[in-house]
């Protein structure tokens, strides 16, 4: 009697479990939407495999259509105060929603060093004559090779050196003002 | 005039099928070995394709340096190490083994082990449950007649 008293128990339990794993299924995917949308949860945000360790070195060369210095192996090796070092094009439209952005930390003095990103460099200046140049210098990457040591997926990207040269933090894609207030500036204290 | 039609209509596909010669290796022995290692490597901005199988510039980009290490006689391991140095676990299709990869290795074994366990428990509880109901006196008296009788 009582077998068979547990046996319709965990028969009717049985019954309310797909019920319960599409209630769970959806919860997921709930949360996984939520996450998408205030910008705590990205799909294919993967985290660079730089951080913690020295920048590549590049050796590049500047892009004198601009007037700006370029920058060698010392700047990135030992930058003495946290730096950003920022792949960008012109040709890149994210580029431009991010530029301000990258005008309001050049403001408040963050030393942001340039890499123009399969570029003509006759439109590089262009671009920073029409929205202003953030950069303190600029070295171009015509063939996309500095691009893939730093571990580039596109363009714009931004790295975060310490004082020491070390990767400390990656942003792939525009950075926006919530990106600053919620990540950089609190890193750029602690790196300063 | 029949198969002329039908030889255009497959011209397309000869030329998708030889793909792109300018970058291919002349070697085809370091040519199939960089296939090899392409093939295992995912392309970044596609996120599903391999970048053998991929158009996207980087794709292009991490293809011409695959061929160009393999070129410089470089091992299969060492180019592939060289990138996935660059772009972390997720760019190799076939992903290591490490603390954070293993619960994704572990999962078929749980799944597996767990469901062995309850088709176990449940044979057990069946077994226990469906004995055959033990002889009342009168079936016994006539099971020894029956057997008496043989």
């Amino acid at each position: 009697m009582s077998e068979a008293k547990r046996s319709s128990v965990s028969r009717r339990a049985l019954m309310w479990a797909p019920l319960g794993l599409a209630a769970a299924g959806g919860l997921g995917f709930w949360a996984m939407l939520r996450g998408m949308q205030d910008g705590s949860y990205d799909p294919r945000g993967v985290p660079s495999a730089l951080i913690g360790k020295p920048a590549p070195r590049l050796a590049l060369p500047a892009v004198a259509e601009t007037g700006l210095p370029g920058f060698g192996e010392a700047a990135l090796a030992s930058p003495g105060a946290p730096v950003l070092v920022n792949f960008w094009a012109s040709w890149c439209v994210p580029c431009v929603v991010e530029h301000p952005q990258l005008m309001a930390l050049q403001k408040r003095g963050v030393r942001i060093l340039g890499v123009n990103y399969k570029d003509k460099p006759a439109d590089a200046a262009k671009f920073l004559t029409r929205y202003g140049n953030p950069f303190s210098a600029l070295v171009a990457d015509a063939e996309g090779r500095a691009g893939i040591e730093y571990g580039l997926y596109g363009v714009p990207e931004t790295y975060l050196l310490d004082r020491d040269g070390v990767v400390r933090w990656r942003w792939a894609g525009p950075l926006t003002p919530d990106t600053l207030s919620a990540e950089l500036d609190i890193l750029l204290r602690r790196h300063a | 005039m029949r198969a002329l039609f039908f030889a255009l209509l497959l011209a397309p596909s000869l030329t998708l099928a030889v793909g792109r010669p300018s970058e291919m290796l002349p070697d085809p022995a370091q040519e199939s070995r960089a296939q090899q290692i392409g093939r295992e490597l995912r392309c970044m901005v596609c996120q599903n394709q391999s970048i053998e199988d991929s158009e996207a510039d980087l794709a292009r980009d991490l293809r011409r340096l695959v061929r160009e290490r393999v070129a410089a006689g470089e091992s299969d391991v060492a180019v592939r190490e060289h990138i996935h140095a660059r772009y972390g676990d997720f760019v190799l299709l076939r992903p290591p083994f490490n603390w954070v990869t293993a619960p994704l290795w572990a999962l078929p074994v749980l799944v597996l082990t767990g469901g062995a366990l309850a088709l176990v428990m449940m044979r057990r509880r069946a077994a226990r449950r469906s004995g055959p109901a033990p002889l009342t006196p009168a079936e016994r008296a006539r099971l020894a007649k029956l057997e008496d009788e043989s």
